[in-house]
């Protein structure tokens, strides 16, 4: 029990804290602090958020549809990530629900981690509310001082949007089948955006991994355990 | 659509998604084929935000200071320094270049 309240701290700080990051560059794509902060609240999915931010950045409202589509497809291995948790979630519906809006990569991998069911819903709900509060006081705090920034270009937060997505991706690079995805989405993307409005080339990029994912190119039997990724800065 | 829509309704997906989870049996969904789709699609709409966000410039692209800004943060993730530090690097990098040109 307390093992998974350990983990649950460590993962949680070291994650909640890159909710700054991500304030501070959801104002720099042009949501104002309210808006960014109820994206927080509401999505509560780093990936997710990061893409909506970011192809909103690139299209703007105009791009809304498309900002949308990237922030579900993103949000799919949650849906998977929630089959793993759900059997030692139990209880009423609001508590489902909220369990649900909190199942995200660290509260899975915290929680599958432990090896007793006690551990399990440790690990999970404190992993979650942790979280949960962290990343939207950072998100706050991102905010404001992105608010405060003014000029975003000149200070590089456009560099560092791209720095934040590599680093969500950086992890999940350690076999051939995700590689060789990676390098066909980023081809298609490079290849696409001078000649599809904004946020469309990242969709079409997604065709690539249902491609591969379905006839299992490149694949080993490795890259059938489905991993939930604890920690996107690689600090364990 | 207005930004706050598209916040909602983007909201409300990323939720229903999760949900889902919880209403399918584990067996209907829990196969290998769905699970790596699921992972290479988190891999591919990364990738190709990052081609985004390095080279967009509206509907066009371009080569500038967040080229150099993407490989130094490449270079320090395979280093395995902390996220928050290679996002701030990474900012640092290309204002640095925009400020020396």
């Amino acid at each position: 029990m307390s093992d998974a309240i350990r983990a649950s701290f460590a993962v949680g700080l070291a994650v909640a804290a890159y909710g700054i990051s991500f304030g501070a560059l959801s104002v720099a794509s042009g949501l104002d602090v309210w808006q960014t902060c109820v994206l927080s609240l509401l999505m509560f999915s780093g990936g997710s958020q990061f893409a909506l931010v970011g192809v909103l950045a690139s299209g703007g409202v105009a791009a809304g549809g498309a900002a949308i589509a990237s922030a579900a497809l993103l949000g799919t291995r949650n849906g998977l990530y929630a089959l793993r948790v759900a059997p030692f979630i139990g209880g009423p519906w609001p508590k489902k629900v909220l369990a649900a809006h909190w199942t995200i990569d660290e509260t899975t991998a915290v929680s599958t981690a432990q090896p007793t069911l006690e551990g399990q819903r440790a690990g999970f709900w404190w992993t979650g509310v942790i979280i949960y509060v962290g990343w939207n006081l950072t998100t706050l705090a991102g905010a404001l001082i992105g608010d405060l920034l003014g000029d975003v270009s000149q200070y590089g937060l456009d560099a560092a949007a791209a720095a934040a997505f590599l680093g969500l991706l950086w992890p999940r690079l350690k076999q051939l089948q995700p590689v060789v995805v990676a390098i066909g989405a980023a081809v298609v993307a490079a290849v696409l955006t001078p000649a599809l409005p904004a946020g469309i080339p990242v969709l079409v990029a997604a065709a690539v991994a249902v491609i591969v994912g379905l006839a299992n190119w490149f694949g080993t039997k490795e890259s059938d355990r489905f991993e939930a990724e604890p920690d996107p800065m690689g600090e364990k | 659509m207005t930004v706050w829509q598209i916040i909602i309704l983007a909201s409300i997906a990323v939720l229903a998604l999760k949900l889902v989870g919880y209403l399918v049996p584990p067996s209907i969904v829990e196969r290998p084929t769905p699970a790596r789709v699921a992972n290479l699609l988190t891999v591919a709409l990364l990738s190709a935000l990052i081609v985004v966000q390095t080279l967009g410039a509206g509907q066009g692209v371009v080569l500038d200071a967040r080229v150099p800004a993407i490989i130094v943060a490449a270079g320090l993730f395979a280093l395995r320094v902390p996220f928050i530090v290679v996002v701030a690097a990474a900012a640092a990098t290309a204002a640095l270049i925009r400020f020396i040109w």
